[in-house]
């Protein structure tokens, strides 16, 4: 192991940071899933994190962006984009040129359409592996990394893959450790221009603060008054229901478990 | 034969005079044991009172004045209502919507149906041009009802390759429909069980811009497919009214699911084989993770106590073994057996359950009201008349600590006979 490690003098992991919004009071902040990201990479050992980041530079998204600058870090790469660009030829062009050995995302955007699909047209333009959704990154070996995919309802599954590759954080992955107000303050962004292609569809369409969805309608489809009411007075009923009476306490456990394996719940 | 109703003056008549020789006769061949309402030669509704009602299981004439009963006979009213859904079927689509449901734990969910009814009025709007719903379903499936969701065409790969998580073989197949039949939609649930995350592999590797989020259609003839959608932009902030493009990832309720109709749901089979694709992802699986640390909100698998369980160790120790999360009535956590923060019902936590096993739950209505969403339901009571063994799936009447041990038994030896062959 020691020679290889030697060999390859570190991993090279390059976060893609956001300008998140605050869901109260619409403020800029540090995206949530991008600081977890950070924390994510800060957690690996051995690595060099970059933090890079695309889109314009102006007061309110410069105070966001010290934020992750207050994680423990002294520079940021700052692609300069104007509003409204989209940033996929820019930041696709920035990571061919660094090629770092893992890119760690959020999963979609707290501004903007916010559709999540970054991380994947990257991914398609790289012609790197992507996976989404981590909790945790276990180990780096040899070039093929180890992680830990959150699912849906508390639920974990190991996955490995082949570096170089792109991952996307997801909500279960550690919290963020805080941002320091003085190495914020003494974070430096380093410039750089790329180029910049003017996203035309979403100025064409018409955007306006999220309202409430409409709460869906029970629709009681019933011909008679009779089945109305029932429909309107029923409690929850599973119907037809397997009821088994005396029975021993085997044979019990027995169709009892005969469900269990068929929902596949037992481990 | 045709369905249309034939009437016969002459076995009416036979029918409406009870003194005629043939009377019973002809009742009987109108599957009516004694006719109770018929129409008369002057167009007016005769009534026979007599006929009316059933015998009940005491004896007692029962009157049923639901409209479902007519005649002694019970008549052919009560077919059950999946029979009298009409059934639609395309022979020749003029174009195909693609569905690719979740299957989480291999049935149709709420969403995949939700999903379904925006296919079908995708598919259905224009009544000239029908178009075929088609699903896509990887893996092996529990799920038996495709045609009542709406499905017109399915096509279910089962090959070992796209098995599990395997999104880059996942793709491939769905490549692979886009060559053969060139959907003209393309609808994912945006979900995070999976659909979300192949409908944008698939959006990039289409070249196609999603739209995500989507969370309500419209036809609209200005725009380019002829649907205008609203989208959820900003992780939530936003809404975006857009065209519908190729590719759309819809949210849960997006439109209603199909219910008045069954489709055809025909098997459907890829043109050619899967291509071998070098993964470059490996799956190794489900991790176990620790069952008391899942939130009980969203837990998988719960097993809960209620005021019948008396041996408590026995019933953690069951818990335990079983990789289920605890969960309690309510009369539980006021005795102290349990903690508050692990209260199902409605004063407690609203569980979404896949399988829920009610260890000694009677089944206030409180606590049913709790469990609403969950799937399966087991309950294991001394009661055969409470209200959680109608609710339930499953009902084992019997003592509890002695069902828990014996359940706790069985997988402990199960456990044991797979470690012995590995």
């Amino acid at each position: 192991m020691q020679p290889e490690s030697a060999m390859t003098p570190g991993l090279e992991v390059t976060v893609l940071v956001s300008v998140g919004r605050h869901p109260l009071t619409g403020r800029a902040r540090r995206a949530d899933q991008d600081a977890r990201g950070v924390e994510l990479a800060r957690s690996l050992a051995n690595a060099e994190v970059h933090l890079l980041h695309a889109g314009e530079r102006d007061e309110s998204s410069e105070a966001a962006l010290r934020g992750y600058l207050g994680m423990g870090f002294t520079e940021l790469s700052l692609l300069e984009q104007p509003e409204g660009a989209d940033v996929l030829p820019a930041l696709a062009e920035a990571l061919d040129a660094t090629s770092p050995h893992l890119v760690i995302a959020g999963e979609r955007a707290e501004r903007g359409e916010g559709s999540g699909l970054l991380p994947y047209l990257l991914a398609e333009r790289l012609g790197w592996p992507l996976v989404s959704g981590l909790a945790a990154v276990e180990s780096v070996e040899d070039g093929v990394a180890t992680l830990l995919q959150a699912l849906p309802r508390g639920q974990r599954r190991r996955l490995k893959v082949r570096l170089p590759a792109i991952v996307t954080v997801d909500d279960a992955a550690p919290t963020p450790r805080q941002s320091a107000y003085g190495p914020a303050r003494r974070g430096a962004f380093e410039m750089t221009t790329g180029p910049v292609s003017d996203d035309e569809e979403w100025a064409a369409w018409q955007v306006q603060p999220a309202r409430q969805r409409p709460k869906r309608l029970k629709i009681v489809k019933a011909a008679s008054a009779r089945d109305r009411f029932k429909a309107a007075a029923a409690k929850s009923e599973g119907g037809g229901g397997q009821v088994l009476t005396d029975v021993t306490p085997t044979q019990g456990a027995e169709a009892i478990l005969t469900l269990l394996r068929e929902e596949d719940v037992l481990r | 034969m045709s369905d249309l109703p034939r009437r016969d003056p002459r076995q009416e008549w036979i029918a409406r005079n009870r003194l005629h020789p043939r009377h019973a006769e002809v009742l009987l061949a109108a599957g009516q044991g004694a006719a109770s309402e018929w129409w008369g030669p002057g167009g007016l509704v005769r009534r026979n009172p007599h006929a009316v009602g059933f015998v009940g299981p005491n004896g007692v004439k029962r009157i049923d004045r639901s409209g479902t009963q007519q005649g002694a006979g019970g008549g052919g009213a009560a077919t059950p209502p999946a029979e009298r859904k009409p059934l639609v079927e395309i022979e020749a689509p003029d174009f195909m919507v693609a569905v690719v449901p979740d299957m989480a734990g291999g049935r149709l969910s709420g969403h995949d149906r939700d999903l379904l009814g925006l296919a079908r009025q995708l598919a259905d709007a224009d009544q000239v041009a029908r178009g075929a719903v088609v699903a896509v379903v990887f893996g092996p499936h529990k799920e038996a009802n495709f045609g009542e969701a709406g499905i017109d065409r399915l096509l279910h790969l089962d090959s070992p390759e796209v098995a599990g998580y395997a999104p880059e073989a996942r793709l491939g197949a769905l490549i692979l429909v886009e060559e053969a039949w060139a959907p003209r939609h393309w609808l994912l649930p945006d979900s995070k069980l999976g659909g979300g995350e192949l409908g944008r592999r698939l959006a990039a590797r289409l070249g196609e811009r999603p739209a995500t989020g989507v969370w309500q259609v419209a036809a609209d003839a200005e725009a380019v497919m002829g649907w205008q959608c609203t989208a959820r932009g900003a992780a939530g902030a936003l809404d975006i009214r857009r065209p519908l493009p190729r590719v759309a990832l819809a949210l849960a309720e997006c439109a209603e699911p199909v219910s008045e109709t069954r489709h055809a749901a025909a098997e459907l089979a890829l043109p050619q084989p899967l291509p071998s694709t070098l993964s470059r992802i490996q799956d190794f699986g489900q991790v176990s993770v620790d069952p008391s640390g899942v939130a009980l909100s969203e837990a998988e698998f719960i097993l809960s106590a209620g005021n019948g369980v008396k041996d408590w160790p026995g019933f953690h120790h069951a818990a335990e073994v079983l990789g289920a999360t605890e969960g309690a009535s309510r009369v539980a956590v006021d005795d102290g057996f349990m903690a508050r923060d692990r209260q199902v019902g409605a004063t407690g936590t609203w569980v979404t359950a896949r399988v829920y096993v009610a260890v000694g739950i009677s089944g206030a209505i409180q606590h049913l009201q709790g469990i609403q969403t969950c799937d399966k339901v087991v309950a294991i009571n001394m009661d055969p008349g409470c209200d959680m063994i109608k609710r339930a799936d499953l009902a084992v009447i019997g003592d509890s600590t002695q069902i828990l041990e014996a359940l706790v038994a069985l997988v402990a030896q199960a456990r044991e006979e797979k470690r012995d062959a590995a």
